[in-house]
């Protein structure tokens, strides 16, 4: 018996589903569930099949999954597309104006609640938008949401306009009435319990939150799905946050001037895909020649090329560990949840900055996309670690920006500081930064570089590089990375309810690759990743010899399902 | 106690041909600097890739050497970050307008505060003699044995239908001149462009100093308007037996710099890191 109440709201785009599905889990957070939702939506702004799917639970959930409860259908093709993932009792909830066949779904038990949401929006006055909270109070009603409080979600969703706000309540209330108190049982009623200290954001959200946490300064992007939300985010926030936002030109102008940017002295970052990304990596190599730090996103979606571009992927793992050309230290993280996008993101620009060297935090379109309630964000934990500046110069020395040092990392000045000029420089050079071509200089200023990797290992190794959910003695080790995680962790649960002892070891960091992954490595090992090619595979047997006999890839751009983990594992262990 | 050309050199062993055009950019930009009473530590100068882009070796104040055609985002960049720096872009005309041209109207629609100086030769120098975006149509060089079929870009009309607020061009054979206009472009509120007629001794046959030296006149000894949009764009097209130096343009528009709230409070580099959000995590609970 699941435990968790499926809501999917679908219908065209330009219907507002996204935002009923974020309100409706947002009302059911606020209730004392937990939530996790994402949006499904073709690269188009009106027309074409977009659907939301909403889990919430008792306890922690973590993925959607294939199976639906609660179908709120804004238009006919909507009923038609998701019927058969309707659970036996489940309920439909749709428009008259779209009339259905007689005795559909009556094998499995299904009830149609038809509401009338065009006639209701009509008699209201309002826009045709509006009937996807008609059937967000009829959804309320039947999974037994608190409607005030799905009232006070859209009252502040619409904060400082009166009159929309009423309307939209209205609807709320005329779409509740509806259908409660109609005597139908349905039978996934939620208890509600007190409102929890919970937060319901994406991974982009935490993404733009983790870098205005770690004082970052200067944001600059060109837009491009999954990544755009954090420009949309902190664009809408510099005022506030005391933080430049610059929509570019280019992605190439987006990770330069995050580079000029961070040689001035500004806590800078760019986020993009791997359009984008390809776009960056000769900047990215100039950053590494410059010492300049700097924080990229990687929003990850299916290519080659345009791909799939409002859907998921990890693909691009190994083009993050070695994209760019020449050789350089880089640290690549990889959150698996908003949680982790926020901590990572501050932890990003530390990094980026002790060690002068690029950042990549890869994410996906899941992580980035997907809602999910999380314990309120711990933010003492929030530490700015600007590594080793140089705040003024009285000499007698010249100041050298690129001085030979124990560790490879040269105390940073900026332009402007009294008694000393700060030369960056794309060529390799002295230690000074004049250009050389010289060997000795050239050999030095390699080796300095490359001296920064042990220290930068011994930070990221406290950062629990690599982390480990279930079971203490497993039968069986499921691996993965990134947005793989939530899927996992459910699969875990399943498994664990069949009797089967599993653990998920998630791979946070993979570069440096952390040591002792070759630990959790024994016994029957499975492999998860949306690719086809199992880029975290590469990457462990590179760094640890394990090759991997079982794994589990999905690359169509949909998420993992957590029976269809199960499944495999279940395969595996036969 | 005021600078002296000595203070803006660096020591480093200056590889242009003997000649170069760019040697005058070099002077002059350093003498532009002096009389300007700028501090070396208060300016930065970015520069590209070609053989313009060894003025960073050259040049003592802070500086930052970029890849190939992306002076401009670093620049506005830099001018964001911290709007009390002086920022000079130098690029060559292959930086400038062939690979870094998407960045140009960009930052001249932005008015990014800052000068960009081109050192425009009119050829790749530095790659030993290939066609650039400014050779003229049916010039002939190792990549255009048959002389170039496309006509040459035309950095001032560019910069005029960009929205350039200061638009001028200097040649390299007359340094005086060269001093005042970048004197201007350096003082001046806003996007600079400072197209220099740089002649490659070692690869351009054609454009040599002697050939604009038969062919310059200064726009300031005719009269010419720089308030005057549509004069300034009609001696922008002039390009045959009588070549224009000077100021063709000049509008005062608010900078890019100016449309950021954050920087109201001083640049953004001087600023504290904010790092409480717990003021944002309402709209999430």
């Amino acid at each position: 018996m699941d435990d968790t109440v499926s809501v999917v709201v679908g219908g065209e785009a330009g219907q507002g589903i996204s935002r009923s599905g974020m309100l409706l889990g947002k009302a059911l957070m606020r209730c004392g569930f937990h939530c996790y939702g994402a949006i499904d939506y073709p690269s188009l702004i009106r027309g074409g099949h977009n659907f939301y799917q909403l889990r919430a639970s008792a306890r922690p959930v973590y993925s959607q999954t294939p199976h639906v409860d609660l179908l709120v259908a804004l238009n006919r093709e909507s009923v038609l597309l998701h019927l058969d993932e309707l659970n036996r009792g489940g309920g439909v909830i749709h428009d008259e104006r779209d009339r259905l066949d007689e005795g559909l779904g009556k094998e499995r038990d299904l009830t149609f609640h038809t509401v009338p949401m065009t006639e209701i929006v009509k008699e209201l006055g309002g826009p045709d938008i509006m009937r996807n909270t008609v059937g967000l109070g009829a959804a309320a009603a039947l999974i037994g949401l608190d409607v005030g409080v799905l009232k006070e979600v859209v009252a502040e969703t619409f904060e400082g306009r009166e009159k929309i706000i009423r309307m939209n309540n209205e609807a709320v209330q005329r779409g509740y009435a509806h259908v409660v108190g109609r005597g139908l049982d349905f039978r996934c009623c939620l208890e509600p319990g007190e409102r929890p200290d919970r937060l319901w954001l994406t991974g982009n959200e935490a993404v733009a939150l983790g870098a205005v946490a770690a004082g970052c300064k200067f944001f600059s992007a060109y837009p491009m799905t999954p990544a755009s939300p954090v420009l949309h985010y902190l664009a809408g926030h510099d005022k506030a946050n005391d933080m430049a936002v610059i929509q570019t030109e280019s992605e190439i102008a987006a990770a330069m001037m995050a580079v000029g940017a961070s040689y001035a002295g500004a806590r800078s970052m760019t986020a993009t895909s791997g359009g984008g990304f390809c776009l960056m990596t000769e900047s990215m190599s100039l950053a590494a020649m410059t010492e300049a730090p700097l924080v990229v996103m990687l929003g990850q979606r299916p290519g080659p090329s345009t791909g799939l571009a409002t859907y998921s992927a990890q693909g691009d793992l190994l083009f993050a560990v070695y994209g760019a050309h020449g050789e350089f230290q880089r640290v690549v993280v990889a959150p698996g949840d908003p949680e982790e996008c926020f901590h990572l993101t501050v932890e990003a620009f530390n990094l980026a900055e002790r060690f002068q060297i690029p950042v990549i935090v890869v994410g996906d379109k899941n992580v980035l996309e997907g809602n999910q309630t999380i314990p309120s964000l711990d933010l003492s934990r929030v530490m700015v670690d600007r590594g080793k500046l140089v705040e003024s110069w009285s000499g007698p020395d010249e100041y050298k920006r690129f001085l030979d040092t124990d560790d490879g990392v040269s105390p940073r000045a900026f332009p402007g500081t009294g008694g000393l000029l700060v030369r960056g420089n794309s060529n390799e050079h002295d230690e000074r930064g004049y250009s050389t071509s010289q060997a000795e200089p050239v050999d030095r200023m390699v080796d300095k570089r490359f001296r920064k990797a042990e220290h930068i290992r011994e930070v990221v190794e406290k950062l629990e590089p690599i982390r480990v959910y279930g079971d203490k003695r497993p039968e069986v080790i499921l691996v993965g990375w990134g947005s793989t995680k939530g899927p996992a962790l459910e699969a875990l649960r399943l498994l664990r309810d069949e009797g089967v002892r599993a653990r998920f070891v998630q791979v946070v960091f993979v570069e440096p690759f952390p040591d002792g992954l070759d630990k959790y490595l024994k016994g029957d090992c499975i492999l998860f990743e949306n690719n086809r090619s199992a880029q975290l595979g590469t990457l462990i047997k590179l760094n640890t010899g394990y090759s991997f006999k079982h794994v589990g890839l999905r690359y169509d751009g949909r998420p993992f399902n957590p029976g269809e983990i199960r499944d495999r594992v279940k395969e595996v262990l036969r | 106690m005021s600078l002296t050309m000595k203070d803006l050199e660096t020591g480093a062993t200056n590889t242009w041909c003997p000649g170069c055009g760019n040697f005058a950019i070099l002077m002059t930009v350093k003498q532009a600097l002096i009389q300007l009473g700028l501090r070396p530590e208060e300016v930065v100068a970015v520069s590209g890739i070609g053989c313009h882009g060894k003025i960073t070796d050259y040049l003592k104040v802070n500086t930052l050497h970029v890849i190939h055609g992306r002076v401009l985002p670093a620049a506005t960049a830099i001018r964001v970050a911290n709007h009390d720096l002086t920022v000079l872009g130098f690029a060559g005309d292959g930086d400038a307008f062939n690979i870094g041209m998407g960045h140009f109207p960009h930052a001249a629609r932005r008015n990014v505060d800052m000068a960009y100086i081109v050192h425009d030769n009119l050829i790749y120098g530095l790659t030993t003699g290939q066609t650039s975006p400014t050779s003229r149509q049916g010039f002939v060089t190792k990549t255009s044995p048959r002389g170039s079929p496309e006509p040459g870009v035309n950095p001032l009309t560019q910069a005029l239908t960009g929205s350039a607020t200061f638009v001028a061009r200097a040649f390299a054979g007359e340094p005086k001149h060269m001093t005042e206009v970048l004197k201007q472009a350096i003082r001046h509120k806003g996007f600079a462009l400072v197209d220099v007629l740089q002649p490659c001794v070692s690869f351009n046959r054609v454009n040599t100093y002697e050939f604009y030296k038969q062919r310059v006149y200064k726009l300031e000894d005719e009269g010419h308007d720089a308030g005057d949009f549509n004069a300034a764009y009609q001696r922008a097209e002039e390009w045959g037996d009588r070549i224009p130096l000077g100021v063709f343009y000049v509008e005062d528009r608010p900078t890019f710099e100016e449309s950021f709230p954050a920087l109201a409070k001083g640049p953004l580099v001087k600023q504290h890191l904010k790092s409480d959000v717990s003021g944002l995590l309402r709209e999430f609970s």
